[in-house]
């Protein structure tokens, strides 16, 4: 089960990732259309970069928007709970290694300690999310059983590779199931509503070129909406 | 019963069906006749399968129900913060609900859509601007509006109005005839006061062609007699059109997609006819953005721009104030707590948000202007934008839709509120009939004339005479 986990079903994994979202960037894009969306995008396309990439970036800087700035604590809740969610996994060492010995590439690895620290964030974000969704009832009313399949999903294989790590009970076990929660993971950027990994860029950058073409950008407005 | 005499899916196009429908007091037997409407779920989910493309069904799919778009709704704000209200509940509710269904929804369920996209969405756009993912709530609405308007599922007020633009090429019955009389009985009305004062119809080549929104031509004609002052004293060269003279289009409040590209199509063919250098549009937020924002898409125009520059009235007067053309005489400056009402129309969806203030500078003492917050592109809607100062239905949720603005004006301490949209100013001017606080509210034509340095060869003889 291990070296099918750890043999084909990665490449299997990462090219229906690979496939899947590629797919999904490649049919937005296509399915964008300027009488529907009412965005002249092709004639306009310099206004509507510049919407775009303003857009992305004061979304991804933290408190970079007047959205952010208006929940500073959710705020640093998400950025936290995203960062440690895509960083970790990326440059933790475990997985460099096994990186190195199949393709034989690495990426710069960080310390054990930040990994410990970073998988502890996404866990308690996520703890912190869930508890957020019972307690706000402007939020619980928009929850669906669907919307903490999603956390769990997404926290899972921290939490596993943090009880392997610290060899809470059996480590063979728990690193199998490390590994199948992080297939999990990996497979529902494409089926799931994670798919927003890729998704959230693409629905900014339209905003952001509605904004850049439309509402105000080619008026000289700089709006960071 | 299928499709009722007045409440059906066929959008008014005689002036004997508008006349029958008007003729049926608030509607009554309209929304009777709407209780037993058939939907026609083939075509519904057809018309969502053809129009609902990459925008709008992911931002269905991605939103993360995270809620944050629940404290930028004003209406989720002053109702109470009930959940129902949150932005995103409002849409997954509705539109969400029709598309899960694959367009399988009942009579019930299309009167409840109807109650929520006209009652509890202005179609103001703020949510969107709060929203991680960019999903703007109020373009979903929108498109929500026109689906439900296809099925007839539509106030009654907004069924006419759409009737009235296709029948009357204006929101109100205002004839070509009726129409260049006001415009005479205007200019002779003031012509004493303002020697030589004409309103040029059908004028070829001018710098600017002027629009306005029917309700003036109905119901305020000194708007337009203001309008042609300002215009005689900055000393353009100017005209408006006989026809394609109305800017506005409740077409777009009602979801009418057809209409909206007929009544704009009226405009821009006075655009082609006269050849004027640029277009100036009326103090209005949804004139502007359906002639200007939205229309040129409306039309077919892949630029997404008018046949002409087309600006709004706050972008001429500045530039006349900027040029010296109309001078402010310091003295009539305002000279008490002022603010300013920020169309979301042409603010938040077309960033004209620095030339409003750009005109307080020049029309208030310095120390005088007060802000309201928050206020620019994030400002809140009047509390009767999208069409719900007119719906006489959800008059009620509409009065409950002022306490925001109520709140915020009264936070700034003014009496006076600068509003140059009319659907804004009619808010405003509710606002103190409903909840009376001493408020005075006004376009900025009437302040402009009241304060402008009237050049003497402009006066009237015998004015001069007695200087």
């Amino acid at each position: 089960m291990y070296n099918f986990l750890t043999g084909p079903m990665v490449w299997i994994t990462f090219l229906v990732v690979v496939v899947g979202l590629t797919y999904h960037v490649v049919t937005y894009i296509r399915g964008l259309d300027w009488r529907l969306d009412r965005v002249g995008y092709r004639p306009n396309m310099q206004y509507g970069l510049k919407g775009a990439a303003r857009s992305i970036f004061f979304w991804l800087l933290p408190w970079g928007s007047h959205g952010w700035r208006a929940k500073p604590l959710f705020t640093l809740l998400f950025f936290s709970f995203h960062i440690g969610l895509l960083f970790t996994p990326i440059f933790l060492e475990a997985h460099n290694i096994m990186l190195k010995d199949s393709w034989g590439i690495r990426l710069p690895g960080i310390s054990t300690g930040l990994a410990d620290f970073l998988s502890w964030v996404v866990v308690i974000g996520g703890i912190f999310l869930i508890l957020r969704r019972i307690a706000y009832p402007e939020v619980r009313i928009l929850t669906s059983a669907y919307d903490y399949l999603l956390i769990v999903i997404a926290v899972s294989p921290f939490l596993t590779g943090l009880i392997a790590r610290y060899n809470v009970g059996n480590y063979d076990f728990w690193l199998l199931i490390h590994i199948f929660t992080g297939h999990v993971w990996l497979l529902s950027l494409v089926f799931t509503r994670l798919n927003h990994v890729v998704l959230f860029f693409l629905t900014r950058a339209q905003l952001g070129m509605d904004y850049g073409i439309k509402r105000g950008g080619m008026k000289g407005t700089q709006m960071t909406w | 019963m299928p499709e009722g005499i007045l409440c059906n899916k066929q959008p008014i196009v005689t002036d004997e069906q508008l006349k029958l429908t008007l003729g049926d007091k608030s509607g009554k037997q309209y929304y009777a006749e709407m209780e037993q409407l058939d939907v026609d779920t083939d075509k519904l989910w057809s018309t969502i399968q053809n129009t609902m493309k990459s925008r709008l069904k992911t931002w269905l799919n991605i939103c993360a129900k995270c809620g944050l778009c629940a404290d930028s709704c004003f209406l989720y704000e002053c109702n109470d913060r009930v959940p129902e209200q949150v932005p995103s509940y409002k849409i997954h509710a509705t539109l969400g609900e029709i598309v899960k269904r694959k367009g399988k929804v009942d009579n019930a369920f299309m009167r409840k859509c109807m109650d929520i996209a006209w009652s509890w969405c202005t179609c103001c756009n703020r949510c969107g601007q709060f929203c991680p993912h960019g999903i703007d709530m109020g373009v979903m609405f929108s498109y929500l509006r026109g689906l439900l308007f296809s099925q007839g599922f539509v106030p009654w007020e907004l069924k006419i109005g759409s009737g009235m633009h296709r029948v009357y090429k204006a929101q109100m019955d205002v004839t070509t005839e009726d129409w260049v009389d006001t415009c005479e009985w205007m200019a002779d009305e003031n012509s004493e006061e303002w020697p030589g004062l004409e309103i040029p119809i059908d004028k070829e080549d001018a710098d600017i062609m002027y629009t306005i929104n029917a309700r003036e031509a109905k119901h305020y004609p000194e708007d337009i007699a203001e309008a042609a002052i300002l215009f005689h004293v900055a000393g353009e060269n100017w005209t408006m059109p006989s026809e394609g003279w109305e800017q506005t289009s409740l077409t777009l409040f009602a979801g009418d997609w057809e209409g909206c590209k007929q009544q704009v199509l009226h405009v821009y063919d006075a655009i082609e006819r006269l050849r004027p250098k640029r277009v100036v549009g009326t103090e209005c937020g949804h004139a502007h953005r359906a002639t200007v924002i939205e229309g040129p898409y409306w039309a077919g125009r892949e630029d997404g721009q008018p046949p002409r520059p087309y600006i709004h009235y706050v972008e001429w007067l500045a530039e006349m104030l900027r040029t010296g053309r109309i001078k402010i005489d310091p003295a009539k400056r305002i000279k008490e707590p002022v603010t300013l009402q920020d169309s979301c129309n042409y603010v938040r969806n077309q960033g004209l948000k620095n030339i409003t203030r750009e005109i307080m500078s020049y029309i208030v003492e310095p120390g005088y202007f007060v802000e309201m917050a928050p206020n620019k592109e994030y400002n809140y809607c009047c509390g009767g934008g999208g069409g719900f100062n007119g719906i006489g239905k959800y008059r009620p949720q509409r009065n409950i839709a002022l306490l925001k603005k109520r709140e915020q004006i009264l936070a700034t301490g003014c009496k006076l509120v600068v509003a140059p949209c009319h659907n804004c100013w009619d808010a405003i001017r509710d606002l103190e009939e409903e909840y009376p606080m001493g408020l005075r509210w006004s376009f900025l034509k009437p302040l402009v004339i009241k304060m402008m340095i009237v050049p003497d060869h402009l006066k009237p003889q015998d004015e001069e005479g007695e200087e």
